[in-house]
């Protein structure tokens, strides 16, 4: 098999000249400060931000980090059975906390460092018109949300409903996406005309898209859920890396949290309802 | 939180409500998918073991194509064909279907094609290894096509044909990927075991995924095991 072959020794090359290149580009750091690699684990709503918060912090430090995205559930998992990662950005509470309980975290590092809205959104033009009076019509095939049980964005959808008093009127149109990224894709595909997304993800496709498609949506008013509130911990395996901390102090700082923002996330839970008008305002405007 | 469903946050240490209604959904998916695809890839695995045409290498690829697809990018595509834009789903509405995701005949349809494959390679192996001889004898004593068919080529390459109905059914239970994508996991409907076990996993409930995970383990290796064991009394036909 003369073609195997090539093929193997092609890939052996190409993969050898990519080694060759890290090495050089390692070599290339300044001696003089000391720069580190750092390993986090993310979870994968938050994957936009973090790229721009990364990038940021790498050109205003020259410390290198490596991000893995991945559902906070698995990403938990990883860290209890000893996955290299020094600090774990979650989209939840309840797991840095459980990590903290379970003593695999420093110390007092828990803290909030991205705050999510939730959106009542259809790529249909004239189905939300009128804010929740969408949900007590018949006018939609199905309602897309995350799974309650796993993904924070799910179980504030059901808070929403349960608020508005329409779980049982909607129960039999529910679908459910494992993460609040399928819940989008259930929707944007038009497979579902209504769903529970992220204002981050609105605000994301926004950004991407030359010309925006016409489509309708309702930013929910943060008084029908408790805030979704996403933590960070400092893991054991960070406890001495400076690069790790001065991540951290970046991601709190004025710079880092008005990245934050830009992507649709509040960086802090008391600047919530200001915040919800303004991006209200934004969301609106392509329509 | 509180939710409708009782066994929403079932804490049994065996298997709970939920967890019997995906097994059972997941028996159903898989007979309902084997029995379909036994029906579809007879004939393209009979054409593919018999033709001459310079057709046969582009079906063939396209046959095997769930084996190396990850299953996550058959199910995006297959999201996309079945949404109201989409072939599928134009094709459903003008029955007055409508759309097939998040239904149990969508995931049938998912299925059929990702375990596509499975079914139609041993029976085209097995018919490829009769060779022409039989049927030419039977032809030369006036049997028609149909006939060469049920009394020829289906007594002989039975061993095939049981393979291939085995190793449909088993794949169709192991999958993920393409029920994740177009499942939507609805309870008695979407949710099927392989899902169930995720979502047991993410919601960090380990004593319910071992139960599922192990049975799934112990199933796999009975069904492999017969296989092999059968395969063995009938030598000559092997999965090649």
């Amino acid at each position: 098999m003369p073609f195997i072959k090539t093929f193997v020794f092609i890939t052996f090359f190409c993969v050898a000249s990519l080694s060759q290149a890290q090495t050089e580009q390692q070599a290339k750091t300044d001696p003089q400060h000391p720069h580190e690699t750092i390993h986090i684990a993310v979870a994968s709503n938050f994957t936009f931000a973090m790229n721009e918060l990364i990038t940021q912090f790498e050109a205003n430090t020259g410390h290198s980090v490596k991000a893995s995205y991945g559902s906070s559930g698995k990403i938990y998992a990883q860290i209890q059975h000893g996955a290299p990662f020094q600090i774990f950005f979650s989209a939840d509470q309840a797991k840095p906390k459980a990590l903290e309980d379970a003593g695999m975290v420093v110390a007092d590092s828990r803290f909030t460092y991205a705050v999510g809205a939730l959106v009542l959104w259809s790529t249909k033009p004239d189905l939300i018109v009128n804010g929740e009076s969408v949900l007590s019509g018949d006018d939609f095939n199905k309602l897309a949300l995350a799974n309650p049980k796993l993904a924070p964005y799910g179980a504030a959808a059901v808070q929403v409903l349960e608020q508005l008093n329409r779980v049982k009127s909607t129960r039999s149109k529910w679908i459910q996406g494992e993460n609040i990224a399928q819940t989008y894709q259930f929707v944007a595909t038009g497979n579902a005309d209504l769903g529970f997304v992220a204002l981050s993800q609105l605000k994301q496709a926004q950004l991407k898209q030359a010309s925006p498609k016409p489509d309708s949506s309702w930013v929910v008013p943060q008084t029908l859920y408790s805030p979704i509130k996403q933590d960070a911990v400092l893991l054991k395996r960070g406890k001495d890396s400076a690069a790790a901390k001065a991540l951290i102090s970046f991601i709190q700082s004025n710079q880092g949290r008005t990245i934050i923002e830009s992507y649709g996330y509040t960086s802090t839970s008391n600047a919530v309802t200001n915040q919800s008008k303004h991006l209200d305002q934004q969301i609106h405007v392509d329509q | 939180m509180s939710f409708s469903d009782a066994d929403f946050f079932s804490n049994s240490d065996f298997f709970s409500n939920s967890d019997l209604a995906a097994l059972w959904l997941t028996l159903r998916l898989a007979s309902t998918v084997t029995l379909i695809l036994l029906l579809v890839g007879t004939p393209i695995a009979y054409w593919l073991a018999r033709t001459k045409s310079s057709w046969k290498g582009p079906i063939s690829a396209i046959v095997a194509l769930p084996l190396v697809l990850p299953p996550t990018v058959l199910g995006f595509y297959l999201l996309i064909a079945m949404g109201p834009n989409g072939f599928i789903g134009q094709l459903t509405q003008s029955l007055g279907l409508g759309t097939l995701a998040f239904t149990f005949w969508g995931l049938v349809v998912g299925s059929v094609f990702y375990s596509l494959p499975f079914v139609v390679q041993p029976i085209q192996n097995a018919i490829e290894a009769l060779g022409d001889r039989p049927l030419e004898v039977a032809a030369t004593l006036r049997a028609g096509p149909l006939d060469r068919f049920f009394t020829v080529v289906l007594p002989l390459a039975k061993p095939g044909f049981l393979t291939a109905a085995v190793l449909g059914f088993a794949h169709t239970v192991g999958e993920f990927g393409v029920v994740l994508m177009i499942g939507g996991n609805i309870p008695d409907e979407t949710r099927v075991v392989s899902v169930q076990i995720y979502d047991h996993v993410e919601a960090l409930e380990y004593t319910q995924a071992h139960a599922l995970a192990g049975l799934m383990v112990v199933f796999t290796f009975l069904v492999l095991l017969g296989l092999y064991w059968f395969q063995r009394k009938h030598a000559p036909l092997l999965i090649k």
